[in-house]
Formats: structure tokens, C-alpha cells, sequence
């Protein structure tokens, strides 16, 4: 279940070059919505909808926040729009995480991919430790949001300009060394997803990971979306965004 | 819904002529939780192969100026599963069915249709246009004789349901292939698919779609498309159903007045699921402001200077 419409921008800022942050409140959709889902969010003048993650979901007050970086002139037409402006969305989109219940979790966000983590993070509170990774310091993003979610936050720089100097999976891997987590959400650039569904496979940890492909339809009829997957032995080519965008990391062919 | 939309197309009739191209509208089912299907004039599912195919590696879209090239490749379930699954499903829509087909060799054509003649579908839209597909796909469309020798196989295995047939944009002469088509036995043309297209991503010097080339949609190619419309339908008996970037009602009108009988809408549903309804509406809503009886009365009405 999706909705389409135009909805009112209630909160908009940026929270670091390029990186805007927005609220829209949308109640139909955000009743429907579930950690890990996105949304094909209109460009205008362009002909093809921008799939972004839904990055929070307040049913409460009917609202959908989403995180995202300007990487061409789609995502430039979208961050031109101002609070109280209306959004174009089709939302809630895909399938999201899958919530354990008196779990442990993990949560690895890699740059741009870490706004999708904040929704899932927010299920776990205490119980989730969030290992988010940033070129440098000043794109560091979500990590007050984090913490007030009651998360254990590692923050990770690929400069060293803040956190650790390194990739997320050296503390990732401490992590599984000494407290073995129920299970790893990730979503960020492939080659750091293939990292840590290695390291999942090697601790034998539960591992779902987002995925992104080019769009069209968003809604599984279009099957442009493809993504290589593995079950039982077979190859398939799967549909990002109905299959997932979140699939168990055993079932993602990453080659 | 008012009688002013009906309209028959090759003996069946549609409650509008407003059908969802193939490919870009799955089975129905992504779209039912927004609308009901029993608003569109029927629906031209997902094109179907003999056995199950897996389609070309992504990515497979990029976008271009108004439009978007599309490098699917026939990714399907196979006649069984569409015959025994998806279409009985799609039977309770109370919307015209038609099925898409599509095979590598003439053989291939003729099997598929022989599969679904039994079954229930209300039309066979024979696609010979693929320019996503090695094998047949548009090699069939581009050659008048082969056109011709694929429609006559497919021909004789439909006893009883009307066969319209799909042609490629990318040909020299589009009323060649169209007469060609049309002596072969076929009841009806559409037209066009989409036209064969390529994007470069400048930063890797790599083409976005892997598989380099692809098809063009949406309403940059919407020119093309009522010209050929035009042409086509000047230069055949036959009815011709008219698509190639329709995203908005007066669209609509005016490929039908280009000559089409009725249209489907493919890539504009990406920008707007609820455009074939949109597109309904806005027709009805024309036909009684301008006294309009039946949508019919404005096929091929254009006044050519
Ligand atoms: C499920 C999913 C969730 C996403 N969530 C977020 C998010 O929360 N925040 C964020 O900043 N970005 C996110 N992205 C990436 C975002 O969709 C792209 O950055 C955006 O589409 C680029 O559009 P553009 O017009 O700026 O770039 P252009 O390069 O001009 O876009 C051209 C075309 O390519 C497509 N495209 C380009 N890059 C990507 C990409 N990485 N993924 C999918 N399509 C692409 C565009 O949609 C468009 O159709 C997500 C992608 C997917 C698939
Ligand atoms: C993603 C996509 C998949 C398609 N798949 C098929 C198909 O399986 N069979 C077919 O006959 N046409 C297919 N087409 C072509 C459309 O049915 C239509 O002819 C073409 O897109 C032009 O119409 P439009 O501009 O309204 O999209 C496909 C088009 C798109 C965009
Ligand atoms: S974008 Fe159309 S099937 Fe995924």
C-alpha cells in the first residue's frame, strides 16, 4: 500500500553542504510507512521521479523526514523547494527492515546511505549501536539525532578528521568480536555492503542491507530496477524497489 | 461512466480507449490499491515469452530530455505462469485484456499464440519491436518480409481472438511495414514502441544503460509517434490503437485524431500512476463540453493542409 499526492513541506534546512534535511507532513503515507521503505519523490522539470529514504516516520504527527545529498540537477530541483512549499511523493515504497523484538542491533550507515538508519535505530533505542561512516568531519551527519534516539554512536572518518580514523568495518568488526549483535542493518556504497555481509557471514549475524539502482515506476511494474540475487543456489534478477530495497545480505550476488 | 468514451476496437469493445501500454503497467497489480482497474479501458500487460526470461543487467533506465530510454529486455514469467497466474487474476478486473507476445523465432510466435487462444484474453498484441532483445524483437519489425511471415504464423494459430500487431519506430518506411502487416492478416496496428536510443555518462565516458543502447519513451518521442500514427493509419483499413509519449488527455485526442482508434499510455504512468485516469477523465469532460457523442467521431478527423 502506497499513496500519491502533494504534501507541505513543514521543516526544511540544511545540516551540511548539499545535505538538506526535510519534514513533510504527509499522515496517509506516514501511517503506512516502516523503516527501510523510500519514496519517489518528484523533480520538477525532470521527467523521472528521485528515489530517496524515508530517513524517520512520526505517526504520531503524520509526518516523513528525508535526508538527502544533491548529486545532479534531480536532487538540485528538489532542494530548491522551501518550507511551505508542497512535495510531490509516491510513499511508503519497497519493503523496510525487519524489526526483532528484545534484540540487539547494529546499524551501519556509510555517507548518504546513514539517513535510512535513523528510522530503524530508533526501534532499538539502547539496544542499537550506530557505526556511520563520512568522507570527513563536516558531512558528518544524524549523529545528535542518534544519540537522542538512546543510541551508542561510532562515527567514523575516512580522513580522520572526526571519530576513527578508518572504514566501518574495523568497529564493526570489534563489535562482533565481543558483543555478537541479533542482528546488522546496512546501507551505504556497495563495496562497504559486500564488507559487511563478508564480516556477517563470518560471525554468523543476521545482515539485511539497502540497495540502490536506477528507477522508473518504483513500484515493481516497470522491472528497470534490477539487482543480482541468490536463493537457494538459483540466480535471479531481483527488483529494487519491490523485492527490496532491504534484502538479506545471503541473498545479495554483489559481484 | 457515459456511453461518450465506448468504443470498439476490431470488434471488441472497450468502455474507453484508454488502455496502459505493455511494460510499463506490470499485470495491474502495483496500481489496483490506487484506483480500480475497471476504470481503464482495458489493459496491455507486461509482454510475455514462451519460457521464463530474465531480462538484460541493470541499470536499465536513463533518463533523457522528456523521456527515458528503457533497456528491459523482455523480463517475464513465461506464457504458463502469465496463463495460469497472472490472467485469472486479471479476469475479474472487468477490463479488456490484452496479451503481449513476443518469441525469438517465427516458430516461438506461433506456439505462444497457440497457448493463448484457449484462454481468456480479449486481444493478441503480437510485439515485433523489441529493440531490447537479441533474437526476433525488432529484427521481425524491420523487414517487411519477415514482418509479414510472423504475422501469418501467429495468424493462423488465433482462430478467434482478434490479433493487432506492434510496430517498430525504427524503420525507413512505417506504411510499408504497416501494408505489409495488414495483408498478413492482421485486425489491428499499434504503435510505436520505443525508439532505439543511447546516453553517455561523461564523468566515465561509459554508457548508463549496460546494455548500451535502449528504448526511448515518454513524451519526447510524441511527435514521432502521431506522424507515424498518421501515416499508418492513412495507409492501412485496419484500426490502429496509437501510443509513444501520451502523458496528458488532450494528448490523447490528439493522437486519436491523428487517426488512432484508441491510445495507450506507457512512461507517463512512471511520472504520474494516476495518469490513465487523468487522461479519461479529461476526455469525457472535453467530449461533453464540445458535444461529443462518442469519442469515435474524431478518429482520423485532423484536417492535413
Ligand atoms: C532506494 C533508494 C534510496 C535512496 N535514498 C537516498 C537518500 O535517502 N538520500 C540521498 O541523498 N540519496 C538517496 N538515494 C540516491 C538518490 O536517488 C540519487 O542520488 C538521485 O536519484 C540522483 O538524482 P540526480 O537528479 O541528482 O542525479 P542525476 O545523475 O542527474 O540523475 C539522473 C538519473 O539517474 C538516477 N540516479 C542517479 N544516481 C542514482 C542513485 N545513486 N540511485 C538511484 N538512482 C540514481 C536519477 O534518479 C535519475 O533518474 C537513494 C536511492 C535509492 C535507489
Ligand atoms: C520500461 C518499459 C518496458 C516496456 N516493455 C514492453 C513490452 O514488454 N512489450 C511491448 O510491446 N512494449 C514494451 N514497452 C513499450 C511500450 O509499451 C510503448 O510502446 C512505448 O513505451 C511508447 O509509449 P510511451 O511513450 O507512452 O511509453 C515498454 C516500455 C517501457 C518504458
Ligand atoms: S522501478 Fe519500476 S520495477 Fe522498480
Amino acid at each position: 500500500m502506497y499513496v500519491q499526492g502533494s504534501y507541505p513541506i513543514i521543516e526544511k534546512r540544511a545540516i551540511a553542504k548539499g545535505i538538506f534535511d526535510m519534514t513533510i507532513l504527509c499522515p496517509d503515507a506516514a501511517a503506512l510507512a516502516e523503516p527501510g521503505q523510500f519514496m519517489q519523490v518528484a523533480a520538477e522539470g525532470f521527467f523521472l521521479r528521485r528515489p530517496i529514504s524515508i530517513c524517520e516516520i512520526d505517526k504520531e504527527h503524520g509526518t516523513l523526514r528525508i535526508v538527502f545529498e544533491v548529486r545532479g540537477k534531480g536532487t538540485d530541483k528538489i532542494s530548491e523547494l522551501k518550507r511551505g512549499d508542497n512535495i510531490d511523493i509516491i510513499a511508503p515504497l519497497g519493503h523496510g527492515f525487519t524489526v526483532l523484538e528484545d534484540a540487539k542491533a547494529v546499524c551501519v550507515g556509510g555517507g548518504i546511505g546513514t539517513p535510512p538508519m535513523l528510522g530503524i535505530a530508533e526501534k532499538y533505542g539502547s539496544n542499537a549501536e550506530v557505526i556511520s561512516g563520512f568522507r570527513t568531519a563536516a558531512i558528518a551527519i544524524l549523529q545528535d539525532d542518534f544519540k537522542a534516539a538512546g543510541c551508542k554512536t561510532t562515527l567514523c572518518t575516512d580522513d580522520g578528521t572526526a571519530g576513527f580514523h578508518g572504514f566501518v568495518t574495523e568497529p564493526l568488526k570489534k563489535r562482533l568480536e565481543t558483543d555478537k549483535p541479533d542482528i546488522i542493518y546496512a546501507c551505504g556504497p556497495a563495496p562497504m555492503l559486500k564488507g559487511i555481509a563478508e564480516l556477517a557471514k563470518e560471525y554468523g549475524v543476521r545482515c539485511e542491507v539497502s540497495l540502490e539502482q536506477r528507477m522508473a515506476c518504483g513500484v515493481g511494474a516497470c522491472l528497470v530496477c534490477v539487482c543480482k540475487t541468490v536463493k537457494d543456489g538459483e540466480q535471479f534478477l531481483s527488483h529494487v524497489c519491490k523485492d527490496g530495497p532491504v534484502f538479506d545480505s545471503k541473498e545479495v550476488d554483489f559481484t | 461512466m457515459s456511453e461518450r468514451l465506448k468504443v470498439n476496437f476490431c470488434g471488441v469493445e472497450f468502455k474507453n480507449p484508454v488502455v496502459p501500454a505493455s511494460g510499463t503497467y506490470g499485470y495491474g497489480r502495483e496500481y489496483e490499491s490506487l484506483y480500480p482497474l475497471s476504470k481503464l479501458g482495458g489493459i496491455s500487460v507486461k509482454g510475455t515469452t514462451l519460457y521464463p526470461r530474465q531480462g538484460n543487467p541493470g541499470p536499465r533506465v536513463a533518463e533523457t530530455p522528456a523521456g527515458m530510454l528503457n533497456s528491459v529486455g523482455l523480463q517475464n514469467g513465461g506464457a504458463k505462469k502469465f496463463l495460469e497466474y497472472e490472467l485469472p487474476n486479471l479476469l475479474t478486473k472487468d477490463t479488456r485484456i490484452i496479451a503481449n507476445i513476443a518469441g525469438s523465432t517465427v516458430e516461438e510466435c506461433a506456439e505462444l499464440a497457440a497457448l493463448i487462444e484457449p484462454s481468456a484474453v480479449d486481444m493478441v498484441e503480437l510485439n515485433i519491436s523489441c529493440p531490447n532483445v537479441a533474437q526476433g524483437g525488432a529484427a521481425f519489425g524491420t523487414d517487411c518480409t519477415v514482418a509479414a511471415a510472423v504475422t501469418a504464423a501467429v495468424r493462423k494459430e488465433l482462430k478467434t481472438k482478434p490479433l493487432m500487431v506492434k510496430l517498430s519506430p525504427n524503420v525507413t518506411s512505417i506504411t510499408d511495414i504497416a501494408k505489409s502487416v495488414e495483408a498478413a492478416g492482421a485486425d489491428a496496428l499499434s504503435l510505436i514502441n520505443t525508439l532505439l536510443g543511447m546516453r553517455i555518462d561523461i564523468k566515465t565516458r561509459r554508457p548508463v544503460l549496460k546494455r548500451n543502447v535502449g528504448g526511448l519513451s515518454g513524451p519526447a518521442v510524441f511527435p514521432v509517434a502521431v506522424r507515424m500514427v498518421w501515416q499508418t493509419a492513412n495507409a492501412v483499413k485496419i484500426p490502429v490503437m496509437g501510443m509513444g509519449g501520451i502523458a496528458t488527455w488532450e494528448d490523447a485526442v490528439e493522437m486519436m485524431m491523428a487517426g488512432a482508434s484508441a491510445v495507450q499510455v506507457g512512461a507517463a504512468i512512471f511520472n504520474d500512476p494516476y495518469a490513465p485516469v487523468k487522461i479519461i477523465d479529461g476526455m469525457e469532460r472535453w467530449c461533453r463540453e464540445n458535444n461529443i457523442a462518442n469519442i469515435s467521431e474524431i478518429v482520423g478527423t485532423v484536417q492535413p493542409w
